[in-house]
């Protein structure tokens, strides 16, 4: 175990946790939109910012990302992090002034869109934390879609921007996206999403769609699992 | 070298020369512009298909570089400087200048493919300004009259 100093309180965390898990163990809360128990940390979203004390010396740092370390000192609330914390969050706000997500925690720590950020009207509500594009990776295994070209003109979506021959419709992009930016649609048999329609499989035994063909064949094929076997929904089987 | 089947065979010698190490995919893109003067869709399929990475990895590295380009490029490729020391020296007459001769805008071809307008922020010869690099030669102080020298030279090259 670590021993630490958590504004103000004797906290102690296991080894080789991160500062966000050991604050929020404490019961302290922080703000966070791309830190997502599916997916690895990118420190993307930087709303997690706390301060931390080394001797005299202090300084800012992403929680989501910092280990713990034994002796030190953090503070969540100083003036210095909620500062950089609204700046943080008046820049998403000027990106996607859309965002419902955003708007709400925006309210929260009493941040307001600013006239010196122009705000953007063609990103929608995504602020590229990349953490669909990491579910993907990671947890699905397919690697449908990525962040494409750089600086104001990123943007995620399949390669090419085309429908995507090995994306499965699985929606695990839109389970992860903290600002549900991506679009999808299912209407019993058919399910869009990422430009693309998919074919929805019935269950064998109550005729509910539940999923789309592809991802059942590709879990079949992952898994070795007749496919016959999972053509029966969870709550059927 | 535009038909799909020679892309695809010319991408998998260039894969197999760089051994299909995942790391060298940019050097790997980097021959395959230098085959094509530019990044064939197909060839970016055809790297991820061999090297076993996602084409959308690939494409995000070929998106990201601004020294990829996704579109064919004219035979010979102008990039003006328009850095702080050529642009103070004037780069954006010499840009204008190229727009007007060429009929073209930075970062489009013109329609005979024989040149492409790019604009660079510095080529790290400051002293020359304003330059204008051309393929892979440098072209330094650069003035108005140069501009249709160097510009017939090539045509008449090309032809």
């Amino acid at each position: 175990m670590v021993n630490m100093i958590i504004d103000g309180k004797n906290i102690s965390a296991p080894k080789d946790t991160m500062l966000l898990e050991a604050i929020r163990g404490a019961g302290i809360s922080v703000p966070t939109l791309c830190a997502h128990e599916a997916v690895s940390r990118s420190g993307s979203c930087r709303l997690c910012v706390v301060e931390i004390k080394k001797g005299n010396r202090s300084r800012i740092v992403t929680s989501c990302l910092y280990g713990v370390e034994e002796g030190l000192v953090v503070d969540t609330k100083s003036d210095r992090v909620l500062n950089v914390r609204r700046l943080v969050m008046e820049l998403l706000l000027a990106r996607c002034p859309e965002s419902d997500v955003l708007q709400k925690m925006a309210l929260e720590m009493g941040a307001k869109p600013q006239s010196r950020f122009v705000a953007d009207t063609d990103k929608g509500k995504c602020i590229l934390c990349r953490s669909c594009v990491r579910v993907c990776e990671e947890v699905v295994g397919v690697s449908a879609i990525g962040l494409f070209a750089r600086g104001s003109q990123k943007t995620v979506g399949p390669p090419f921007h085309e429908q995507s021959d090995v994306c499965i419709g699985c929606g695990a992009c839109v389970y992860v996206c903290p600002t549900g930016h991506i679009e999808m649609i299912s209407t019993g048999e058919k399910r869009k999403i990422w430009g693309r329609r998919f074919k929805m499989q019935p269950c064998d035994k109550c005729g509910k769609y539940f999923a789309p063909v592809d991802q059942l064949k590709f879990i079949s094929k992952k898994t070795g699992v007749p496919f016959k076997e999972l053509s029966v929904c969870t709550e059927c089987r | 070298m535009s038909k799909v089947s020679d892309i695809k065979l010319k991408t998998k010698q260039i894969v197999k020369k760089h051994k299909g190490d995942k790391s060298a995919l940019i050097a790997v893109l980097q021959d395959i512009q230098e085959a094509f003067n530019y990044l064939p869709k197909e060839a970016l399929i055809t790297v991820g298909a061999a090297m076993g990475i996602p084409t959308s990895r690939v494409y995000e590295v070929a998106t990201f570089y601004n020294a990829f380009s996704l579109n064919p490029r004219g035979e010979h490729i102008v990039k003006i400087c328009v850095g702080t020391a050529c642009h103070v020296r004037g780069a954006s007459a010499i840009l204008d200048k190229f727009e007007r001769t060429l009929l073209i805008k930075p970062g489009e071809t013109n329609q005979d493919q024989k040149f492409s307008l790019e604009l660079v922020n510095c080529v790290g010869a400051c002293a020359l300004g304003p330059v204008v690099v051309i393929d892979t030669e440098y072209h330094g102080q650069m003035t108005m009259a140069k501009v249709d020298k160097i510009i017939g030279k090539l045509k008449e090259g090309a032809q």
